[in-house]
């Protein structure tokens, strides 16, 4: 029979310190849905949806039930919209309500793929698309929407960039009453993985079989309560029970993950390794920071110990599943987490210093609200720095900014639910306007000849 | 198919009775039973076999989340492979 004390550690880690699976995604490919007349493409898009995804709710709720473990969100993502705007033409605002009408047939809080990839240059349908952001993100309240802008292999489009300064601030103002959420629909990344489960950047890629299972596992809190039995071990013992700890919480996705590909028939792709946070108390990343002996995150050393605790975290996750994707790191979206509210408040969590730890974790800047008077080029320059690091060291990076519409510094932006809240932080205020106004492609570095 | 029933809380008369009766009533058959009690608090793991065709999963946890609530205790039942996979390699 198994060990009381293995199974008395289960049931804490799910009841007291929030231990759940983020999310299942099922990725679909909508290349089968592609038609010269955009009515009927999107009647195809509805209906290709509705069947694949139609039990997705219902196998997750079962799973949840038999396993005792809360399956947080069911959502769906789907290939990049522009490719079907590509064919059809129209307004690709038709295609947001359709894949928003989808949604709330079965049930998923989020949608991805109202999306564009874009790191080398426009094709046909990525303009139209585009532009049409602002206006699908505020007619409709599931559907997410993200924009690639740059690789490793690629570079980074500036034409791109300059051009997503402009819609996020479009989106946002579209969105002023309902606190700014248009933007926080939005993710621009550099190197975007293509089996991401995680919202708002998830989409289902184009190499992605037709139709694919994705799981999101969470749990900082269990991370912070093992660290906070050992308040004085050194930082290799810390290494090693993170790494134990991921192992634990990753397992759960395997199986979870597992089940849900049995009981629906579609194959199981892969396990995000994210630590996600909540902004529900004890779920924090930060506090996981600090348990290791910083007395806010933010503060130096705040890089160093993230970076210890990504690491970790991949380690300890990687033999538990057999196939890890998406982002797979820890998460630092700063509306989203307690502790990081807190610090951005208390001034400690600067946007400079989330750049840094951003260049040792997944994914980005994220959920971090501005200035309303931030200027377009402004936010384009702050993903072109985004970008940059991402590029440069191979890795993914995304920029989730929400000007906040009429706001100023030290007044807070209200989301509610996961997004929860976020402080209005202070940029620089020096323009890079003649900098984002040249345009052009920021070529591949050296660390794209690899062949 | 098996599952894992705890049962925590404060010590009291009947608790085993109450459980076991619950398994019986909704077709779980009870393989092995573990108990303590640290600091007046009771700790029991029960491992069940769910797999006759009678017992509907559903009914039983809900059931044995109600008989928890009679008593004051909490009660869950968890499929074990979630167990074996986090302690297990």
């Amino acid at each position: 029979m198994l060990n009381i004390g293995d199974i008395m550690e289960t049931i804490k880690m799910i009841q007291n310190e929030n231990l759940d699976i983020r999310t299942i995604t099922m990725g679909i490919s909508l290349l089968d849905c592609c038609d010269p007349d955009i009515d009927r493409a999107c009647e195809k898009v509805y209906n290709k949806i509705v069947t694949k995804a139609g039990r997705l709710v219902e196998v997750g709720e079962e799973i949840s039930k038999l396993y005792g473990i809360p399956i947080i969100n069911k959502r769906v993502s789907v290939t990049p919209i522009s490719m079907l705007v590509a064919s059809s033409g129209g307004d690709p605002v038709k295609y947001a309500l359709t894949l928003n009408r989808a949604a709330e047939t079965i049930g998923v809080n989020f949608i991805g793929g109202f999306s564009a990839l874009v790191h080398k240059g426009f094709s046909a349908g990525d303009r139209e698309l585009i532009a049409a952001i602002p206006e699908a993100m505020a007619q409709t309240t599931r559907v997410c929407s993200s924009v690639n802008v740059g690789s490793t292999k690629a570079g980074i489009n500036m034409d791109a960039v300059a051009m997503m300064g402009h819609i996020v601030r479009e989106a946002a103002e579209k969105t002023t009453d309902a606190d700014c959420m248009g933007a926080a629909k939005i993710v621009v990344l550099c190197n975007a993985p293509e089996d991401k489960p995680f919202m708002a950047g998830a989409f289902h890629g184009v190499g992605e079989p037709d139709c694919v299972i994705n799981v999101g596992v969470s749990g900082p809190g269990v991370v912070r309560s093992v660290l906070e039995k050992y308040p004085d071990a050194d930082l290799n013992r810390i290494a090693d029970l993170i790494k134990k700890t991921a192992f634990k919480i990753t397992r759960v996705g395997q199986l979870v993950g597992t089940e849900a590909s049995k009981r629906l028939g579609v194959p199981f792709g892969i396990i995000d390794l994210s630590l996600a946070p909540t902004p529900a108390v004890g779920d924090s990343v930060a506090h996981i920071l600090e348990a290791m002996g910083l007395e806010q995150c933010g503060t130096h050393g705040t890089t160093a110990a993230l970076a210890m605790l990504n690491d970790a975290v991949k380690k300890g996750g990687v033999m538990a599943s057999s196939n890890v994707g998406g982002l797979s790191g820890a998460f630092i979206p700063v509306s989203e987490d307690a502790g990081m509210i807190d610090a951005a408040r208390a001034g400690t969590l600067s946007l400079e210093k989330l750049e840094a730890m951003t260049s040792v974790c997944s994914v980005g800047l994220d959920m971090i609200v501005i200035p309303g008077e931030t200027p377009a080029e402004v936010i384009s320059a702050i993903i072109a720095d985004e970008a940059a690091i991402g590029m440069v060291n191979s890795k993914t990076t995304a920029v989730r900014v929400i000007p906040a519409i009429g706001k100023k510094e030290g007044e807070e932006l209200e989301f509610g639910g996961l997004f929860g809240s976020g402080p209005v932080m202070k940029i620089n205020d020096k323009s890079p306007a003649k900098f984002i106004a040249r345009g052009g492609r920021i070529p591949a570095p050296m660390q794209a000849l690899k062949n | 198919m098996r599952a894992i029933i705890s049962v925590i809380g404060k010590d009291t008369f009947g608790i085993l009775a109450k459980v076991s009766t619950v398994c019986s009533e909704n077709k779980a058959n009870i393989i092995d039973v573990t108990q303590s009690v640290l600091q007046e608090m009771f700790v029991m793991v029960m491992m069940v076999d769910i797999s006759d065709p009678a017992c509907d999963f559903s009914l039983l946890k809900s059931s044995l989340e109600k008989a928890g609530c009679d008593i004051g205790m909490q009660i869950n039942i968890m499929h074990e492979d979630i167990f074996n996979s986090m302690h297990s390699i």
